[in-house]
């Protein structure tokens, strides 16, 4: 059992090279093909770069210590399957407080995952964190008007909040199956 | 630039208080957070090239789309556009408020800023990595549904 699942994380890491791998020959075609591009395409990865790394060594230390400290028990209670709308609300509240970009929350989401948390809860913070994080509601009144940016954050408020309850009946009911089989 | 600095402030009193309270347990965190980086390096390297490749190429087309506008299939085609390309949304919302300011309609703005934000094609290996593929893929298609909806309503209200 445990060989196998170091075999998987072999196969898994090799995929991710794989990927990389792939990603850094279309970067050199497209340098190749059209050079005029190459300066904005490394301003923009460059900036994303910089913008992870000044969070994502703390983030992962965050998620060490989260995973040592705090219970099974802990997480299930506030964010399980059995939480509620209090789950829902915590939920949305650590995804809108600000942190960085959307791939930064993956792995706080997995380490939530192994704990306990519910689908439902799982969706509506990678949401929140993707598109109602406070500071930046206060950019998009700036740019866009109060009445958009109102009208936008209570829409999709509501609508994460139907879509985390729906993947989650989904997940479960596929999980149900599988047992079953 | 603040929040980075009070996240770092942050995780290191945690550190500190973790470290004087049991250094086993702390060593054991700091441990998690190396082998986590180590599995998701190579994914996180690429999603940052991906997303420099997507902007640097596609980023001039966006107003083309914006001004082309016509109806169901430019609002679809600026939906997907959002999927696909990936944009830190403090950049997001100055460009989609100068494409409201030129005449867009509020549905498309919408659109794009919920799809930009919400849904990534080039996050999306990261996720499956994370998450596992159903949740990734359930995720990003009901986000698409989601933004759809949204920006149909936004349409209606404003």
């Amino acid at each position: 059992m445990n060989e196998q699942m170091m075999k998987k994380n072999k196969k898994n890491s090799k995929k991710g090279f794989l990927f990389l791998g792939l990603v850094i020959v279309g970067f050199i075609l497209t340098s190749i093909l059209i050079p005029e591009k190459s300066p904005l395409i490394l301003q923009t990865s460059f900036d994303y770069f910089k913008q992870m790394a000044m969070v994502f060594p703390a983030i992962l230390i965050l998620m060490g210590l989260f995973t040592v400290w705090i219970s099974k028990e802990f997480v299930m209670t506030h964010l399980g399957e059995s939480s509620g709308i209090k789950g829902i609300a915590v939920a949305f509240f650590l995804g809108a407080i600000p942190t960085g970009p959307i791939f930064v929350a993956f792995p706080i989401a997995q380490a939530l995952r192994k704990k306990g948390a519910s689908y439902t809860n799982l969706v509506i913070f990678l949401s929140a964190w993707a598109c109602i994080k406070i500071p930046q509601e206060l950019v998009e009144m700036q740019f866009l008007g109060v009445n958009f940016m109102l009208a936008r954050l209570l829409i999709t408020t509501v609508f994460i909040t139907i879509m985390g309850v729906s993947i989650n009946k989904l997940m479960n009911t596929e999980k149900e199956i599988e047992v079953k089989i | 630039m603040k929040t980075a600095i009070s996240i770092n402030g942050l995780v290191i009193v945690l550190l500190i208080i973790s470290f004087i309270k049991d250094k086993k347990k702390t060593k054991k965190s700091l441990l998690i957070a190396l082998k986590t980086l180590g599995k998701i390096a190579p994914s996180i390297l690429s999603v940052i090239l991906l997303i420099g490749l997507m902007y640097g190429l596609l980023s001039d087309k966006i107003a083309i789309f914006f001004g082309q506008e016509n109806g169901v299939i430019g609002f679809f085609t600026i939906a997907l556009f959002g999927s696909v390309i990936h944009m830190p949304s403090l950049l997001a919302f100055p460009l989609a408020g100068s494409f409201l300011a030129e005449g867009a309609s509020v549905s498309s703005v919408a659109a794009f800023i919920t799809t930009l934000t919400m849904i990534g094609i080039v996050t999306l290996p990261l996720e499956i990595k994370t998450m596992g593929k159903k949740f990734a893929i359930y995720r990003n298609l009901f986000s698409f549904g989601i933004a759809l909806i949204i920006a149909v309503l936004m349409g209606v209200i404003l």
